[in-house]
Order: structure tokens, then C-alpha cells, then sequence
């Protein structure tokens, strides 16, 4: 797949909330915190599969490796990613809060672009 | 504030392999600050937490004593003494020193955090500043309508939601709050509500809604500024607020005849709105809105908030300096300016030059710049848990968790105090005790009476 832009919203999810609680070191909150949810129509348009390993990149060009799942059916519209707040979703956020304190942690624009198919990772 | 406070509430020890129950116990993981739940205690451990949703089970259900030191200085196992002097040195040595978090902590130890920061004059900013903060300011600029969650559950017959996922993040609102409950006016619960959920994603909340609106991503300033003239009878083009709001025109005309129909309407807004594109605007335009519904009918709007005492943080703050977050205190007295006192600001500018950090995980939630400067200066870490910021720590200290082992206040989102009735006590300090030792050795230090 070519790099295409989408906008990322990161938030709480179920999973995400009880994985602080049990301990952010465990399996069930890293699991949560780094699955990027994609809308099926994105992936069924980009040839993308679960699992498959995507790079984002934010303005300011940083960016992180994370594994694909398969939003609900209509859960996204096309050209909207989601993904539990977390070490990956703040490593997109840049250092600028724009003179608010807050860094824009929803709503991101970042582009995507395929690493490695899971068929070929397993 | 002495150790009185904190003492009144201690729990009592349980005996071993007796049951012991804690009735109308507060469950301080979100703002919701449930306090009717019944914990079921037995050998220091929580085996049930009546009417705790998954979120509040996970939160006492996993709650056990860290088998770790109280106190790591620069890793290793310390005394406690070792480590309030040294974050007191620390502290006292800084030109920037900035002090951070407070959302998990009870109001009295937020009021002695916000003391060390005005003897040392620092900075204390809390995890408002990246979660409400905007709404913050917004407050300040516009004012705000508001109303307890007593009066929503007893009379809200409209109740909307706007960037706001509470069946995620505050599993018990509709329950307890918002929708379901029958109240003094509404005898007949749900079925006497609308529900109105306005969202750019379809999320899990958006089922419980009669009206759900999907609205364009960055665009809720657009869609708010809708609603606002359509308040005033403005002519708009119906083909401009598609376009700009992706939804039709004629929903919004009749979101808002319900809006001016309804006896008592509210809006809850969450992160969605704050921490995307307009920020503060969004927050103003909210709070607007609502203000201006109330030529029509009774409106008031809440942010949900999502700690369990982040609501308090601001309470306290604003009481002790005259500002909610982001307060400096370098010329002797307090001043206010987010985006430059605030903690993602001094530190990803690299002003700070030594913190301390309270019941939050910056390391984790920071941005990038933000994160490599507090790696690199000294930094104290109080949290009842390891994370990385407490991995990372000068001086860690592993506290008691509040509302579990340690008493106290806090407010819930409406601004209403709750007290905690702790389960079972903890061989950790408090972060009230130990912030109060800190707070004595800086005033040795400093030279200060009393
Ligand atoms: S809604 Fe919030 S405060 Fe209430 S039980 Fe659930 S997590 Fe705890």
C-alpha cells in the first residue's frame, strides 16, 4: 500500500481502564494499548489483513511500528483510525500544546503505511 | 492540617481469615466517585465489591499491597528519611522546580503539595492540564452553567453527551447519574429521557442513545457554532452546515427544537472535545451554547471528568492560588498561564530543571520532548504502583492507595466532596504523609518558622 493520511483518535476503552488497574506491565493492557483499530472498508481497500504491522507517522515525523485489528463494522468511517491511550498514542502527540497545555491528543493527522504482512511475520 | 485528618479515617486492621465488610465504600477510579459499593475484605485482600462496574471491580479486585520498598533513591532500597531528604534538597536546589499530577490523591494531600510549591516557588500544575484544562480556561472566558448529578438524575429530561464515551470511561453514569434513574420528576426513568450522543466514532456509549450524530472529525467547534445560531434564529445555509458538520441540516434544526423543548437539559462533554483540534474554543462554545439555552429552559453543562480526584486537584489548587492548573509561583505570588506553567510546556521547552510527580505517569503518557527532559533532570515520584515514571524516579516512594488504605476527601464531578472509607491498612506512607515530610525538611531548608 502507498502512504495514505487518516486521522487517529485515541481513547479509553474498557480493556485499557481495567489494564491500569491489574498493572500496565501486563499483557492485557500492553495488548490494548498497541492494536490500532482500522475501519474494514480501509482494509478491505488497502489489501490490509489483521495483524499486519502498519508505521504512523505524525506532523513532526515521529512515528511508531503497531499491529492492525478490524473495527467493528460501523464503528469508523473511512479515513478515521482509533487506538487506546497508551505509550503508542502519546508517541504520536508532539511537544507543542498550541499555548493550551495540551498537547492535540485527538483527532491527529498522521499518515500510514504498511511494514510487514502478518503472513509473513508468523 | 495535621496527621489528625488522615488518622480519623485509618482503617482498622481485619483479623486473619475473617471477613470484614466496608459499607457505601467510594470507588475513586473515575469521576463518577461511586461511594455505595460494599467491599468484602478477607486477609488484606478485596473478594468483592458490590455494584462496582468492571471498571471499579478491576480497581479493588486487584488491589493488593506492593511487595516493594517505600522509598528507592536512585533505585535502591532506602529509608524513608534518606528519601524525604533528598527530594527536599532536590526540590530546594532547583531554579524551575515544578510539582505534578495530584489526580489520585485525596484533598488534603493536594493542599500540601500546593504549600511545598509556594515555599518553593515552584510551579504546581495537575493532570487537569491534559485531560479538562481547555475546559479550564474556557470556564474563566464564558463562566459555566452548572448543576450537581442529583439534579440530573432527578430532573433531566434531555441529556446529551458530546466527545464523551461514559459506557468506557464512567461505566456507572447512565446507571447511577444520567439516564436511568427515576427521579423526584421523572418517575418513570429512562423512558421519561432522550438521549442525544454526538460523536465522530460510533462507540460503544452510542447504543443507549434515542439520537446519535456522527459529526465530522475537527469539526465541533463547526457543529456547536450550528447550534448556536440556529438558538438565535440566524439564517444559515443548509448546504455550508452540511459540508462543514457532515450531518444535515435538518438534524441540527431538530436537535435544537428538542433542545428548546425540554424541561431541564445537560450536557456532558468529554476529552473529545478538549484534546481535539479548537481545544479551548471547543469548551467555550459549549458552555455558550448552554448559556444561551437558558432563555428557553433550564441548561447546564458538566465535563465528565476522569480521575477520581481530579475534580478535588482543581478545587484545591483554585482555593489555595486563585487558579484550577498550570500555577507559578516564581515572583512570590501565584500567576496563571497555560502553555507556559503548564507541565507538557516547562518540560517540553526544557524550563524545568528538577519535579516532582504525584499519583500520574508522565513517562508513559508525555509526549516525546516532554518525557526525554524529565528523564534527564532529577525528579521525585510518588504513586502507589511501579510505573515507568516511578522506574525512572531520583527518589520513588511507593504510597497507599486511597479509598483503600488511606481515608481522606474527594469531589466527585460535580464538584460535591466525598469522604473515603478505607478497606484495610498499608505498610506504605501515604502520599499525605509523605508530602508532609517533605514539606517540613524544605521549610528547614528554607529557613522557615513554624
Ligand atoms: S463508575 Fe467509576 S466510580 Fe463508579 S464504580 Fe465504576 S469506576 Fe468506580
Amino acid at each position: 500500500m502507498n502512504r495514505e493520511t487518516f486521522i487517529l483518535i485515541p481513547g479509553r476503552t474498557t480493556d485499557q481502564g481495567c489494564g491500569v488497574s491489574e498493572g500496565k506491565f501486563r499483557d492485557k493492557y500492553q495488548k490494548e494499548v498497541r492494536a490500532l483499530r482500522v475501519a474494514p472498508g480501509d482494509m478491505a481497500r488497502l489489501g490490509l489483513a489483521e495483524g499486519d504491522l502498519v508505521r504512523l507517522t505524525g506532523e513532526e515525523g515521529q512515528s511508531v511500528e503497531v499491529g492492525i485489528t478490524a473495527a467493528k463494522k460501523d464503528e469508523l468511517p473511512e479515513g478515521l483510525l482509533f487506538i487506546a491511550y497508551g505509550e503508542i498514542s502519546s508517541r504520536l502527540m508532539t511537544g507543542d500544546t498550541h499555548g493550551s497545555g495540551i498537547p492535540t491528543s485527538k483527532g491527529m493527522e498522521v499518515t500510514m503505511e504498511l511494514v510487514q504482512k502478518a503472513s509473513v511475520a508468523t | 492540617m495535621t496527621s489528625a485528618t488522615t488518622q480519623a479515617h485509618a482503617p482498622t486492621p481485619s483479623e486473619p481469615g475473617q471477613l470484614k465488610v466496608i459499607q457505601d465504600a467510594t470507588c475513586t477510579f473515575c469521576g463518577c466517585v461511586c461511594d455505595d459499593i460494599d467491599l468484602t475484605v478477607k486477609d488484606d485482600h478485596i473478594i468483592e465489591a458490590k455494584r462496582a462496574c468492571v471498571l471499579g471491580k478491576a480497581w479493588f479486585l486487584n488491589h493488593s499491597i506492593e511487595d516493594r520498598p517505600s522509598c528507592l533513591v536512585e533505585g535502591q532500597p532506602a529509608m524513608l528519611d534518606e528519601g524525604y531528604d533528598r527530594a527536599a534538597q532536590i526540590l530546594t536546589q532547583g531554579k524551575y522546580p515544578i510539582i505534578y499530577g495530584l489526580s489520585d490523591s485525596p484533598c488534603e494531600a493536594q493542599r500540601v503539595a500546593v504549600s511545598i510549591a509556594d515555599w518553593i516557588k515552584g510551579t504546581i500544575d495537575t493532570t487537569t492540564s491534559v485531560c479538562h484544562g481547555p475546559s479550564g480556561m474556557a470556564f474563566q472566558g464564558v463562566g459555566e452553567v452548572t448543576c450537581s448529578l442529583g439534579e440530573v438524575a432527578n430532573r433531566c429530561d434531555l441529556i446529551m453527551f458530546w466527545g464523551s464515551n461514559p459506557a468506557e470511561s464512567h461505566p456507572r453514569h447512565f446507571t447511577r447519574y444520567s439516564l436511568m434513574p427515576k427521579g423526584m420528576f421523572l418517575p418513570n426513568g429512562r423512558k421519561d429521557r432522550t438521549c442525544v450522543i454526538v460523536d465522530v466514532r460510533k462507540t460503544k456509549s452510542a447504543k443507549a442513545a434515542d439520537i446519535f450524530i456522527q459529526i465530522k472529525p475537527k469539526k465541533d467547534f463547526e457543529a456547536l457554532w450550528t447550534l448556536r445560531a440556529l438558538a438565535k434564529g440566524v439564517d444559515l445555509d443548509p448546504d455550508q452546515v452540511q459540508r462543514e458538520t457532515g450531518v444535515e441540516y435538518s438534524v441540527w434544526v431538530d436537535l435544537m427544537e428538542r433542545m428548546k423543548g425540554c424541561k431541564y437539559g445537560v450536557i456532558f462533554f468529554g476529552m473529545g472535545l478538549t484534546m481535539t483540534r479548537g481545544k479551548h474554543a471547543n469548551s467555550e462554545a459549549i458552555l455558550a451554547l448552554t448559556r444561551d439555552m437558558n432563555a428557553f429552559t433550564r441548561f447546564a453543562a458538566k465535563p465528565n471528568r476522569g480521575h477520581g480526584n481530579v475534580t478535588g486537584a482543581d478545587n484545591v489548587v483554585s482555593w489555595r492560588t486563585g487558579y484550577p492548573f498550570g500555577v507559578n509561583h516564581s515572583r512570590g505570588y501565584p500567576r496563571f498561564n497555560p502553555g507556559e506553567y503548564t507541565t507538557s510546556d516547562t518540560l517540553a521547552n526544557r524550563e524545568a530543571d528538577c519535579a516532582m510527580t504525584i499519583a500520574c505517569d508522565p513517562l508513559a503518557n508525555f509526549s516525546q520532548p516532554a518525557r526525554e527532559h524529565l528523564a534527564a533532570i532529577p525528579f521525585i515520584a510518588l504513586d502507589t504502583k511501579e510505573t515507568p515514571t516511578t522506574r525512572a524516579a531520583t527518589v520513588a516512594f511507593t504510597v497507599a492507595t486511597y479509598g483503600i488504605n488511606t481515608g481522606g476527601t474527594v469531589y466527585r464531578m460535580d464538584d460535591v466532596p466525598i469522604p473515603l472509607r478505607p478497606a484495610f491498612p498499608s505498610p506504605h506512607p501515604s502520599d499525605y504523609d509523605v508530602l508532609t515530610a517533605i514539606e517540613q525538611r524544605v521549610k528547614r531548608i528554607l529557613g522557615v518558622q513554624g
